[in-house]
């Protein structure tokens, strides 16, 4: 675990993989250190945002003495089941790009259980990591405009896009399930440590 | 029935409160009050707590009519102010059914706060009233012909006669500073740059972030950093070289290095940086 200054209300936490950013993220979830304000994870470090007056070097000796239980796959909660159609205009394309064909594509996206490492790029957008099968880098150019519900993979992860934005990631396909409603709690149906399974629809 | 008529925005006007904290690891940015100092201070006058929504003005020129008997302060950019008797910045002003203020432009500073006793009450988004220009949560850009509700007056507290506020400045602005996370992402000169040069702010900025000019800032590396969480005052440096500080409704993550952060207690002073104002960084003592 690395600690960088990140100004004088926040410490960054650098850790060297995803899982272990995954941990800690959940651990600090259910315990958060004094005057927390937002945690942040992300692909290799977690955020740690506090209220201004907090004292960092209080902050970073509780994050150092922090030590979270790794996360074993199954061992956490129910799982979101979202529904597909899987017609995306790239999913021939990553079928190319993985060896595996369409049809090992939709197989493989079904066959696992994915969770949500953390969001960004757009409320509600979460990043979805899995078994490793489907990684596929982004697209060479993106589209500029990709219709909310749309269902893709990059770099690794797979996301369902929340509202219409331009997008670089590769459509395999689309769902009506509402990953983003501002009127629902909790808001995000892909919020970080939620685990997913997707169906064909 | 009581309402705020708008009549004329200026150049933006938005409705904003404390913003959205503790949704960050949902994509959401934090938001809120650009000038949070201004904005509670605005509510202290009226009597509010400092969680109600007022208007946050841009480059003034906002025009609102009331409807009902209003208490009205404002705080922040000071701007020539026409209304029924004398209105002055930092003083609680009665407003009369019908009777209209009239902002005029601010001589210095970027941004004016208009509070309302009993605050304005749009819909709240996630539990806030702000208008967030990047994810477009929040209610919409305030319009000529809104009619903003008013809120019940709260209990009644010892309300202030006036506070004086320090004004915004049109020289160079000096910023504290803390130096990372990504500092060693900048080659040692430009670092060194970053530092010693004043920086000018562009016309390309809002409350997303500034986009600073002045010196090409160089990368020591030329390797992919993983997207990373980031904090309203990030200095955030692109492969063009010139830096973008970041503002209320910033990204929740980044992909460029953040090479410094603005300390906590100036943040309010970039809410007041017009274009063409220059900015001076210095480290801040540790």
């Amino acid at each position: 675990m690395r600690l960088l200054p990140c100004g004088d209300a926040a410490l960054l936490v650098e850790l060297d993989a995803l899982d272990d950013v995954m941990a800690l993220h959940a651990h600090l979830r259910r315990r958060p250190p004094p005057g927390t304000l937002d945690l942040v994870p992300a692909a290799r470090t977690l955020l740690v945002r506090v209220d201004g007056g907090t004292d960092l070097g209080d902050l970073a000796a509780h994050l150092r003495e922090t030590t979270p239980e790794p996360l074993r796959p199954g061992d956490s909660g129910e799982v979101v089941e979202i529904a597909v159609r899987y017609e995306g205009v790239d999913l021939d394309d990553v079928g190319e790009l993985t060896g595996l064909g369409a049809a090992g594509v939709v197989a493989a996206h079904t066959g696992q259980v994915w969770t949500v490492a953390f969001a960004g790029f757009s409320p509600g957008f979460g990043y979805l990591v899995g078994d490793g099968r489907l990684d596929v880098g982004r697209r060479p150019s993106p589209r500029t405009r990709v219709p909310a519900g749309s269902v893709a993979l990059a770099g690794g992860y797979t996301g369902v896009y929340p509202s219409d934005s331009p997008g670089g990631w590769h459509l395999i396909g689309t769902t009506c399930a509402r990953v983003w409603d501002v009127d629902r709690d909790p808001p995000a149906l892909l919020s970080p440590g939620v685990r997913v399974r997707f169906v064909e629809d | 029935m009581r309402e705020l008529r708008v009549l004329a925005t200026g150049p933006l006007t938005t409705v904003q409160d404390v913003g959205r904290p503790g949704l960050a690891h949902l994509g959401v940015s934090p938001s809120g009050a650009a000038d949070r100092g201004a904005l509670a201070l605005a509510n202290r006058l009226v009597g509010n707590p400092e969680s109600a929504a007022g208007l946050e003005v841009t480059l003034g020129s906002l025009v609102v009519r009331a409807r009902g008997d209003l208490l009205v302060a404002l705080t922040g950019a000071p701007c020539p102010v026409d209304g029924p008797r004398d209105t002055g910045f930092g003083a609680p002003v009665h407003l009369g059914d019908g009777e209209e203020l009239h902002l005029g432009t601010p001589d210095a500073g970027l941004r004016s706060y208009l509070a309302v006793r009993g605050g304005l009450v749009v819909a709240p988004v996630l539990g806030s009233r702000s208008t967030d220009l990047l994810s477009g949560l929040g209610p919409p850009v305030v319009a000529p012909g809104d009619e903003l509700s008013v809120g019940g007056a709260p209990p009644a507290s010892g309300l202030v006669d006036l506070a004086p506020a320090r004004p915004p400045t049109s020289d160079v602005v000096a910023l504290r500073v803390i130096l990372g996370p990504r500092d060693d992402w900048l080659e040692r000169a430009s670092l060194d740059a970053l530092l010693a040069e004043p920086w000018e702010v562009t016309g390309e900025s809002n409350r997303v972030g500034a986009r600073l000019a002045g010196p090409r800032l160089e990368w020591s590396r030329r390797r992919e950093l993983a997207s990373e969480g980031v904090v309203r005052g990030a200095l955030q440096v692109p492969p063009s070289g010139q830096p973008v500080l970041f503002g209320p409704d910033h990204p929740v993550t980044g992909g460029y290095p953040v090479v410094a952060v603005v300390v906590d207690a100036d943040l309010d002073l970039t809410a007041q940086v017009r274009p063409g104002q220059h900015l001076q960084f210095t480290p801040a003592p540790r």
